[in-house]
């Protein structure tokens, strides 16, 4: 019926809105180009599922942003909304349905 | 003859092609990106560079068209299970007992990707790469996957096999320098040289461990340190402790080997049996980073020597190249054409190289220099040059 149709597509819309989003620096859109001018959204899950679903996206992603042992790089900063993530190792950390994941680089010189 | 310089700099990779008399520099490549090695492999002519991204981890970069494009790998991994027992920086203060009285372990990351090192025109597709924290990788496929040489990171003077447990031995190799940067205070494989009449026989270089030779291919590894001394640590002859910086031979003559040392220049001619301290510190020659041996001939070799180790710049404010044509029994330092007044360039270990007649090296201070008389008269390349990691002739 039409009127189920016209419900889903809604609930489609709002599920979407309440599903995790990922930004990340510009610096990586150097590598992962298909990621750049795109909203990035994710199922819920922990920060590793996040990563994960970015790396279906954009193949090669997680290697740099987490060593082999799936731990986040020394010089690479995740935070889910305003708080940096507290598991660097193993990225249990939860991100629920209104979160998002901010990845950004830690601040260099030279 | 070569006719293609390759630079690798804190900035990306530059590359000068020669043009008649001239050799003119092309427009960086990975620009803004730390390249701390680059080189061409002579097989097939594949450009490599070994990127040290601060954030984002090592990765290996491979031109297949002459440096008009590059795709990025992150194939260097270490294998699950692969670990090592952590070293501290030695400070003053450092109780070797602490944190724990016991050994750490910690599972194994790549830092970074410090060398890059072919195999035998009959070996295609065969690479190798040395890293910090001290493994040696092996690729068959021309990069595309890599495997962990297990018996020179399972060595005994590494604590032995931690695949399969604990350490059953001591962990005698210590951390470099080098690798302080990225948070930790471990080994790093700098130097991979192989026989080119022997593809099985292989030595690489450990800072700060020492040097190890292979004879069959890499499933056992032995030290080869004798003659080698350390004026830093109570028994200057020990086994394990030392610090090559570089260590390269002769492609004509490979049982000719020669060794830029923290504590001096040693030379050997029977392929690291046995060391010789050839310094002349009353000649300047002493401490540096590389050092580059002639295609033919194994007694001759060149160095960029540096005043010490505490004062890593050139000595006295000039930059000389020093070269030996007899073993090192004498040294003739030549000046012409280099700055001889206010320049405090450090010449890292990866900087100077050979092809022919024709040398060329760069400093952190950002200046490349070329000899085509074999080091007796240089000329500049340029003076803007980002730091330079690594200067290779493709």
């Amino acid at each position: 019926m039409p009127g189920q149709q016209f419900t889903a597509d809604l609930l489609s819309k709002v599920w979407l809105t309440i599903m995790p989003s990922v930004e990340m620096t510009s610096h990586l859109y150097r590598f992962f180009p298909q990621l750049k001018n795109r909203e990035i959204i994710v199922p819920a899950g922990s920060v590793a599922e996040i990563i994960a679903a970015v790396n279906e996206m954009a193949p090669g992603f997680n290697d740099y942003v987490l060593d082999e042992q799936g731990s986040l790089r020394r010089h690479v900063m995740l935070c889910i909304n305003n708080s940096v993530v507290i598991d660097k190792l193993k990225l249990s950390d939860r991100v629920h349905e209104d979160g998002k994941v901010y990845i950004f680089q830690a601040l260099s010189g030279g | 003859m070569s006719d293609m310089i390759i630079l690798g700099t804190r900035k990306g990779t530059v590359i000068f092609d020669r043009q008649g008399a001239g050799w003119l520099p092309r427009p960086i490549m990975h620009a803004g990106i730390p390249v701390c090695y680059a080189s061409r492999d002579p097989r097939d002519g594949t450009l490599w560079a070994s990127l040290d991204h601060g954030h984002w981890g090592p990765k290996l970069s491979r031109s297949r068209d002459d440096g008009g494009s590059w795709e990025d790998l992150s194939s260097v991994k270490y294998p699950k299970g692969a670990r090592y027992v952590v070293k501290y920086l030695p400070t003053p203060d450092f109780d070797p007992d602490s944190p724990t009285g016991q050994p750490e372990y910690a599972d194994a990351s790549v830092y970074k990707i410090w060398n890059i090192a072919f195999g035998a025109a009959d070996q295609p597709g065969r690479l190798y790469a040395g890293t910090i924290p001290g493994g040696l990788f092996v690729s068959d496929d021309d990069g595309d996957s890599w495997q962990l040489n297990r018996p020179l990171w399972n060595h005994e003077s590494r604590g032995g096999d931690l695949f399969a447990g604990d350490a059953t031995s001591e962990n005698q190799w210590n951390g470099t320098p080098a690798s302080v940067d990225y948070g930790v205070f471990e080994p790093g494989i700098h130097s991979i040289v192989v026989d080119p009449q022997d593809k099985n026989h292989i030595h690489v270089a450990v800072s700060t461990a020492g040097v190890l030779e292979t004879s069959d291919g890499g499933q056992t590894w032995a030290s080869r340190n004798r003659g080698m001394t350390m004026d830093y640590l109570p028994d200057p002859e020990a086994e394990w402790g030392h610090d090559p910086h570089f260590i390269s031979s002769c492609p004509g003559q490979p049982e000719h080997l020669w060794q830029q040392n923290h504590c001096g220049v040693f030379y050997s001619d029977d392929a690291a049996q046995n060391w010789t301290k050839v310094s002349r510190p009353d000649a300047g020659v002493h401490f540096g980073f590389p050092i580059a041996v002639d295609d033919d001939d194994g007694r001759t070799a060149w160095v960029v020597p540096a005043q010490a180790d505490s004062e890593r710049m050139a000595i006295a404010g000039g930059l000389c190249v020093a070269r030996t044509t007899d073993g090192g029994h004498n040294w003739q330092s030549f000046r012409d054409g280099l700055p001889q007044n206010n320049a405090y360039d450090i010449v890292l270990r990866h900087s100077l190289d050979v092809a022919g007649d024709t040398l060329c090296f760069g400093s952190t201070t950002g200046n490349a220099y070329l000899s085509q008389d074999r080091g007796e008269t240089w000329r500049c390349l340029g003076n803007n040059l980002p730091p330079i990691y690594s200067v290779r002739f493709g």
